[in-house]
């Protein structure tokens, strides 16, 4: 067991840290929240500039157009680039995180080509259509239909919880081409171009009042044969594929930052007079306990992937579990130690809070994530 | 970086897992509460095996390896619920003679607390005055040091960082079987026409036990690797939450049975609490990492 950087991990963060002190001071001022078109431009600009130095793509493997970086710089990157201040991964995470590496994994040559350059390029934005009002956690029930007609597919129905739909180019859609199969048979993955003629997004406003995700209403949409990525009726085997990566390194910079967090909380409570409070001071010396905990599981589960050189395994879930519900306590305490504050819309920690709420529904339920935990690794039954 | 158990270190753990499954399986460990009282002989099998003498350099005769493996030792003994004071002799090798072999029993004053104090041959500390308690644990006898105040502990003596490590380390061994006998049992007992473990009730119990057990298990391996105090600390709210928690769960999932003598859930229960009571409170655990905050 070793958690020290080999002289190649140390000369890869070296590296990174000079870039990043020179790079991160030429970025544009931060857009709004709500100023959508100014975040892709801002997401797509940052990912411009990983690309310019070599560094989109890391975890990809070569011949897809990345770096075929290790599990273990990967993870460097992600926490050099949070310590740092970098831009989040933001508009570009399905592309990056999902449907590149879907299609990587599972796509021709022509579509290789067409579509990886763009997305490591910082051309193009891509959105997630797996979740519809009626399959959500249950997401092989979806209901949205693809028929055949010469060389496209004629879709209808609609999605729901589409993250960036607003300022998409590609959506990665999930549709039911065989209604008679078994659920989980019978689905084809598409790419979806969202200008198509019959595409309708409306954003949906969430808790927080922000308008982080959209409904897309899909009326006749005609999608082009060449846009399926693997065989028909094989698109649940196909997102499956990719689906744990999204378990996998996708918390990393955010469990940097929760640390982060944590320092800056006990510094607010010293000086607002909160640290004197015993209750709250062991609250905040468990929730270091527990993020220390995580960041040293990310290792773990990092040092795994690399060692059976494959895709992060069901660990992911068992990190999301906790995880999820870890950020949540995170910012309740910092309601805490804030006071009256906590209820300030303009206080950063309130957001972060409201927004924590939909991590143990996001990305598989925290019920859901159990499950998987119970049958996948611990062996038992399959419930009725 | 490489976070991973090496080949030396999973033959290590898989060597004393063996030799425990030989020397101290389930049997043993219904005849030591029917019989209690500290095996001599078993206990000069893990001198000879080097289990005390595990971090002594070769040059005194011990086996020279470090925490990491002393952890690994430490989880497996945790996870045969392995009975008498080992980390006091573990943490006596090299000082005390004898302990590094197994000839000798040292145990240590902790917390107001003294284990297996009439077996031991040594006993560091100030153990003057202990008069016996009725310990909830049938595996550990206490002695309760009278001058102790219950609010001020750690006046006694500042806990050794090593000593609550490889006592997170029995902690998480003993979590881990906790997980495993109730999977065992939720996909064996039948209720309603099918097993218990495909209620989803069940299988939530079990699933949080496991995510318990392996947060805990990163934090005590990291803390070995680092031998950080802050590291040392959280693996002990972790590993101590993991065991106390896993085994309330796992009495849970085994219903009336769970609540009976006969069952040894109660003594994985039992002997996860007599640990919570070793290195100092768990509130000072929790202060040293609030104070790290602010450093």
């Amino acid at each position: 067991m070793d958690l020290a950087d080999t002289p190649e991990e140390q000369e890869f963060r070296a590296r990174l840290r000079e870039w990043l002190a020179k790079a991160l001071p030429t970025l544009p001022p931060k857009p709004s929240p709500e100023d959508w078109p100014g975040r892709r431009a801002y997401d797509l600009g940052w990912q411009r500039m990983l690309y310019d130095a070599g560094y989109a793509g890391l975890h990809w493997p070569v011949d897809a157009g990345g770096q075929g970086a290790t599990p273990t710089q990967h993870l460097i990157f992600l926490e050099e680039t949070e310590k740092a201040g970098a831009p989040y991964v933001g508009a570009n995470f399905v592309g990056l995180l999902h449907a590149g590496p879907t299609i990587a994994a599972e796509g021709t040559a022509e579509q290789r080509a067409r579509w990886l350059p763009p997305i490591l390029r910082g051309a193009e934005v891509w959105c997630q259509g797996f979740s519809e009002p009626d399959a959500g956690s249950d997401l092989a029930a979806l209901r949205t239909r693809a028929r055949r007609d010469g060389d496209d597919y004629v879709v209808s129905g609609s999605k729901i919880w589409t993250s960036h739909a607003e300022v998409a180019d590609w959506c990665e859609l999930l549709v039911r081409t065989d209604p008679e199969a078994p659920k989980h048979r019978g689905i084809t993955w598409l790419a979806l171009p969202m200008d198509a003629p019959g595409v309708t997004v409306r954003p949906l406003k969430t808790l927080a009042g922000s308008a982080e995700f959209a409904e897309v209403f899909l009326d006749e949409v005609r999608v082009p044969v060449s846009g399926r990525v693997g065989e028909e009726n094989d698109g649940w085997r196909v997102t499956m594929v990719t689906l744990s990566f999204e378990r996998g390194t996708a918390f990393v910079g955010e469990v940097v930052a929760c640390r982060r967090v944590l320092g800056e909380l006990a510094r607010t409570a010293r000086e607002n007079g909160r640290w004197d409070d015993p209750v709250l001071r062991r609250r905040l010396g468990r929730l270091n306990a527990e993020f220390r905990a995580l960041w040293r599981l990310t290792q773990w589960n990092v040092s795994e992937a690399e060692r059976t050189g494959g895709v992060p395994g069901v660990g992911g879930s068992v990190f999301k579990l906790r995880y999820s519900h870890a950020r949540q306590e995170l910012y309740d305490t910092a309601a805490e130690v804030l006071g009256p504050d906590a209820l300030d819309l303009d206080r950063p920690w309130t957001l972060d809070r409201l927004s924590s709420l939909s991590y143990t529904i996001a990305a598989g339920t925290s019920q859901i994530q159990r499950n998987i935990v119970a049958e996948r690794i611990l062996g038992l039954p399959k419930g009725r | 970086m490489r976070f991973q158990l090496t080949e030396d270190q999973r033959a290590l753990r898989d060597g004393v897992r063996q030799l425990l499954a030989r020397r101290f399986d389930r049997e043993a460990l219904r005849a030591a509460v029917r019989a209690p009282g500290l095996d001599r002989a078993l206990w000069r099998g893990l001198g000879e095996a080097g289990f005390f003498a595990l971090r002594l350099p070769e040059k005194d005769g011990g086996v020279g390896l470090g925490l990491p493996e002393a952890v690994l030792a430490f989880e497996e003994a945790g996870r045969a619920l392995l009975p008498g004071p080992l980390v006091a002799t573990h943490l006596a090798a090299g000082t005390v003679p004898g302990a590094a072999t197994g000839e000798a029993v040292v145990t240590a004053v902790d917390g107001g607390l003294v284990e297996w104090l009439a077996e031991a041959d040594v006993v560091r500390g100030d153990a003057a005055g202990a008069v016996p308690l009725r310990s909830v644990d049938p595996l550990t006898p206490l002695h309760r040091v009278a001058s102790v105040s219950p609010t001020e502990p750690a006046a006694v003596s500042p806990a050794d960082p090593v000593a609550v490590l490889l006592t997170a380390a029995e902690q998480l061994g003993t979590a881990t079987r906790a997980c495993e006998t109730a999977v065992q049992h939720a996909r064996t007992r039948e209720q309603f026409g099918q097993p218990i473990g495909a209620f989803q009730a069940v299988k939530h119990l079990c699933a949080d036990m496991l995510v318990r057990a392996e947060v805990a298990r990163a934090a005590v391996y990291a803390a070995a690797v680092t031998a950080d105090p802050a590291d040392i600390a959280a693996a002990r709210l972790l590993a101590d939450e993991a065991a106390v928690r896993g085994a309330r769960d796992c009495l849970q999932v085994h219903g009336g049975m769970g609540f009976t003598w006969e069952s040894e859930v109660q003594l994985l229960l039992k002997r996860t609490w007599v640990r919570t009571h070793r290195g100092g409170r768990v509130t000072e655990s929790e202060e040293t990492l609030a104070a790290e905050l602010l450093s």
